[in-house]
């Protein structure tokens, strides 16, 4: 049984601070949604209005069309899943996962057998008796998962749950968590900082930025169309060139930078003479010149090799760098430092935006 | 370095004077426990003996002293460690700006000396039992009273071992809790206090042996009944016997096999605990 | 208090400072809050209050208690000034007063002095073994009662006493030394009681500092001396303030020791009031004259407190 999650107008305020400001959202029952953002943004808390910890100032989260106003976190189909996991370390691993059960009133035989079938699914058979203290990060991750699904909760609310984790662990345990959610069929709702995840995992991301949703929708909508420029440059790699836009040419357009004049999409509709910035993602950057593409000049810097991709690291004339990406299969012979190169990419791989904060910012 | 050499030696010289200092009266006592004459002797020893055990045994006063101390000491602990927790949680959810006057407050009890606290204990209670002749005959006694008395300042004690313990307690453990479905009295029993279970420990522990050993304030509160400090300092004014250093030794006695099985039992967990970490 | 959180909620407009009972839940929020009002106020404020209010009532037998005579009076103050009976100055608690204060404080420096040095090995140079022996050692004394305590000493320094046996057997005196009426042995008593209240506050502090700053001041050239006034000392603020004060507190309301150390004519403050209650059965007489001891407590902390620039939160420990 999943639920669907509706946040309406949703604002929360601290005394002068406002941490979450107008989040309008509707999350499907038995999706996997994520909150991606930088840390500060205000996801944590919009999490902790959605299970009940914190109340909003304006607006309302509603749980299937409920009401959840007044509602304690005891009382919510909610389950959370806490960055430090939060496992009661005085309990075994099985007391720990049929906590809530026992809550619920469940003798000791029925609670044990359903940690141990929690057990199965997470992957930890057997291990019911062990104390917390003996586990390891992956492990525990899998008692906090087990514990929340214990409770059969509606929607799951996952913390980062990954961030302490090393990087093997992570990679293994995303395709982990998103089997979990496919076989139980609950609406998670996942908050990171680290796009990668959010990208391999979720049906739908919400990114945000200084308590504000900037975009939704899924991971390629977010990556080849984002529609700002934070987003632009939070998510992936991205060429930044920034300047005023000279001449539109049907849904193209054209900016002139200290780079030089470069033509990209104009999905915004921009006019002429508008502030705006180009972006050009490191992999759609090529060496050389081709027919129809956007040049430009840039100065060799370094270049990094990094296992399956080279990245090569250039000044341009706008004074700030430029990252072009190059799969194993592309030849590339480091030149000397300073020597300046020919760059060239598809117009329609161009994105041009309004000007606004970079997420380096 | 011969000056390191001198300096360490003088230390360990220092240190032995000290502890000479602290234990040779104690050592002197011990002695003339076991000596003959009526009048406690260390020198010329006359002869061994344990009569003064025996008369100790006899004690009839020292005997009622003795639980009464006891029956205090329990209450002392029933009081206090129940008010130190509660005062200990209550401290950590007021604001910043309440909390400065609530540990003063708090704290007060241990800044008094002892007699002090006595003395205000009987007066206030002998007006508020006063006030009708059931509640003067049945509470208006000794041992109540020293109760009364004494918890008020080990539940200071109390409150500063729990607070202590509890602000080492991760916040998340209790939304965890709530976020399963517990109820907050649900969250207190099931993950607060089996937390504070060492220090809910300690606490009674000191409770008692605080309430056990008073002085200061039990002799104003204690009215007509004893404890078995009174009953000591009552021996120990009108005369010496050396029956009072008779107990002086059971009592270090006690306490140094008390601390050595703590040794041991500590010495033997710790072993248990590097086996299964090997 | 109720009253005081209630307001608080009231006060702030965000929707998330939970009421108190909304934490808690009733059985449990009601209980804590009983509780600790059980305790601050029958325990702690009121006594106090009834203490002070008794010490402003004239001494009276049971049935004029609460009647027309019983009327405020500031009599009992002025008896610690001016003796009742005579009218003269009330010279001997006057003298008593000032002795018991100007004792407390040379025991309480004298107690920090030899107690240092122990502390300071105790915490920087002792190897582990031998500072869990060496405080097992400190510690075993204390198990021991007070009132025996006193009493062990008292055998050492009677007239029958061993050291003034050791004396004369040694030769060094001609007739016993009368310890107990130079007060000698309440000197000795009081600082015997609380040396270890000195002790702990002072290792505590002294512990926590890091051994490396007296090893880098020492390699900088400083001697030692100058390393404990600059360096160790200054650090260990809190726990020296905290011992001093505990000290002097325990010192100045201290029966135990005059009462069986003293000598017939010693005049202790603390037993003097004692006597107001026991003897005389003066209690609003004692009830003043104990006031006068929680103040002059109270102002030696402040004091204290001042002169360390320590705060009383620091100091408890």
């Amino acid at each position: 049984m999943n639920a669907s999650v509706q946040l309406e107008d949703l604002s929360v305020r601290f005394g002068d601070f406002t941490a979450v400001s107008n989040v309008n959202l509707n999350i499907d029952g038995g999706e996997f949604f994520s909150f991606l953002g930088p840390s500060g943004c205000g996801k944590t808390t919009v999490l902790r209005t959605i299970s009940g910890f914190l109340a909003p100032s304006t607006g309302r989260v509603t749980i299937s069309g409920t009401d959840m106003v007044g509602i304690g976190p005891n009382n919510r189909p909610t389950a959370l899943i806490f960055q430090n996991l939060a496992l009661f370390p005085l309990m075994t691993v099985s007391e720990n996962i049929a906590y809530g059960l026992r809550i619920q009133g469940f003798s000791l035989t029925e609670r044990t057998k359903k940690a141990d079938e929690l057990l199965e699914l997470v992957a930890l058979n057997g291990m019911g008796t062990k104390l917390i203290s003996e586990l390891s990060g992956g492990q525990k991750q899998r008692v906090a998962i087990a514990r929340a699904l214990a409770v059969q909760p509606k929607v799951l609310l996952l913390d980062e749950p990954l961030s302490a984790l090393d990087l093997k662990l992570r990679q293994h345990m995303r395709t982990e968590l998103r089997a979990i959610q496919q076989q139980v069929g609950i609406t998670f709702i996942y908050i990171t900082h680290d796009q990668g995840e959010a990208l391999t995992m979720s049906d739908r991301i919400a990114v945000m930025s200084d308590g504000v949703v900037l975009q939704v929708g899924d991971g390629r909508a977010i990556y080849d169309n984002p529609t700002s420029a934070f987003v632009a440059s939070f998510v992936g790699e991205n060429n930044a060139f920034s300047g005023r836009v000279t001449r539109i040419d049907g849904n193209l357009a054209q900016i002139e930078t200290s780079t030089g004049n470069l033509v990209g999409r104009n999905p915004k509709g921009l006019s002429i003479g508008d502030k705006a910035i180009l972006f050009v993602r490191p992999e759609n950057l090529n060496f050389g010149q081709t027919l129809g593409n956007v040049e430009f000049e840039a100065k060799f810097n370094s270049a990094a090799f990094e296992g399956n991709a080279t990245h090569i690291h250039l000044m341009g004339a706008h004074g700030g760098e430029i990252t072009v990406t190059l799969s194993r299969s592309d030849d590339f012979n480091v030149p000397a430092k300073g020597t300046s190169l020919k760059l060239s990419y598809q117009p329609a791989l161009g994105l041009i935006l309004a000007d606004g904060a970079l997420a380096s910012d | 370095m011969n000056s390191h050499i001198i300096s360490r030696a003088m230390i360990g010289f220092y240190i032995l004077i000290f502890l000479t200092y602290l234990f040779g009266p104690l050592i002197l006592m011990g002695v003339t426990a076991f000596n003959t004459p009526s009048y406690p002797q260390a020198f010329p020893f006359e002869g061994f003996t344990l009569e003064w055990f025996v008369k100790l045994w006899n004690h009839r006063a020292m005997m009622t002293g003795l639980k009464n101390s006891f029956v205090i000491g329990v209450g002392v602990v029933f009081i206090s460690v129940p008010v130190g927790l509660a005062a200990a949680v209550i401290m950590s959810q007021i604001s910043a700006k309440l909390r400065g006057i609530y540990y003063l407050v708090a704290v007060s009890p241990l800044l008094t000396p002892g007699v002090i606290i006595g003395i205000s204990t009987v007066i206030f209670w002998k007006d508020m039992m006063g006030m009708s002749v059931f509640t003067k005959t049945t509470f208006y006694k000794g041992t109540i009273l020293t109760i009364l008395g004494q918890s008020s300042f080990v539940s200071a004690y109390c409150l500063l071992i729990i607070s202590a313990r509890l602000q080492r307690f991760d916040k998340a453990l209790e939304e965890a809790a709530l976020d399963l479905g517990a109820s907050f009295s649900q969250v207190f029993w099931h993950i607060l206090v089996p937390f504070l279970r060492p220090a809910l420990f300690s606490a009674g522990i000191i409770a008692f042996l605080m309430s056990f050993e008073n002085y200061n304030t039990t002799t104003f509160s204690i009215l007509a009944d004893k404890t078995l400090v009174t009953v000591l300092a009552g021996e120990a004014r009108q005369g010496t016997t050396p029956a009072l250093s008779a107990l002086a030794v059971v009592i270090i006695g006690t306490s140094i096999l008390g601390a050595v099985f703590f040794e041991i039992y500590k010495r033997r967990e710790q072993k248990v605990k590097n086996q299964e970490a090997a | 208090m109720l009253l005081l959180s209630y307001l608080e909620r009231r006060k702030s407009t965000d929707p998330n400072t939970k009421g108190y009972f909304e934490k808690n839940g009733k059985a449990l929020g009601t209980f804590f809050i009983c509780a600790v009002g059980f305790w601050m106020i029958l325990l702690i404020i009121l006594p106090y209050l009834y203490m002070v209010i008794e010490s402003f009532h004239p001494k009276l037998p049971m049935k004029q208690r609460g009647g027309p005579t019983d009327l405020v009076t500031l009599d009992q103050y002025k008896s610690f000034f001016i003796e009742p009976s005579s009218g003269d100055w009330n010279t001997t608690h006057f003298w008593a007063f000032f002795y018991t204060i100007i004792v407390s404080i040379s025991v309480t420096f004298f107690n920090f002095a030899i107690c240092y040095p122990v502390a300071f090995y105790l915490a920087q140079s002792g190897k582990k073994m031998n500072v869990r022996f060496l405080m097992l050692a400190l510690v075993v004394p204390y198990w021991v009662n007070e009132i025996l305590r006193a009493f062990s000493l008292r055998l050492l320094l009677t007239s029958k006493g061993v050291i003034n046996q050791v004396l004369l057997a040694m030769g060094l005196i001609d007739s016993p030394i009368d310890f107990l009426g130079l007060n000698i042995g309440l000197y000795v008593g009081l600082s015997y009681a609380y040396l270890l209240i000195m002790m702990f506050p002072l290792y505590n502090a002294i512990e926590s500092l890091d051994k490396y700053q007296i090893e880098a001041a020492y390699d900088l050239g400083a001697p030692r001396w100058k390393i404990h006034r600059d360096i160790v000392i200054p650090y260990s603020k809190p726990g020296i303030a905290s011992g001093c004060t505990m000290v002097f507190m325990l010192c100045a309301g201290s029966l135990a020791a005059p009462q069986f150390l003293g000598g017939p004519s010693t005049l202790w403050f603390t037993s003097i009031v004692y006597d107001f209650f026991f003897q005389s059965f003066n209690w609003p007489r004692g009830a003043a004259y104990a006031f006068l001891l929680l103040s002059a407590c109270v102002a030696f902390v402040m004091i204290t407190l001042r002169i360390f620039k320590v705060s009383l939160g620091e100091s408890i420990k």
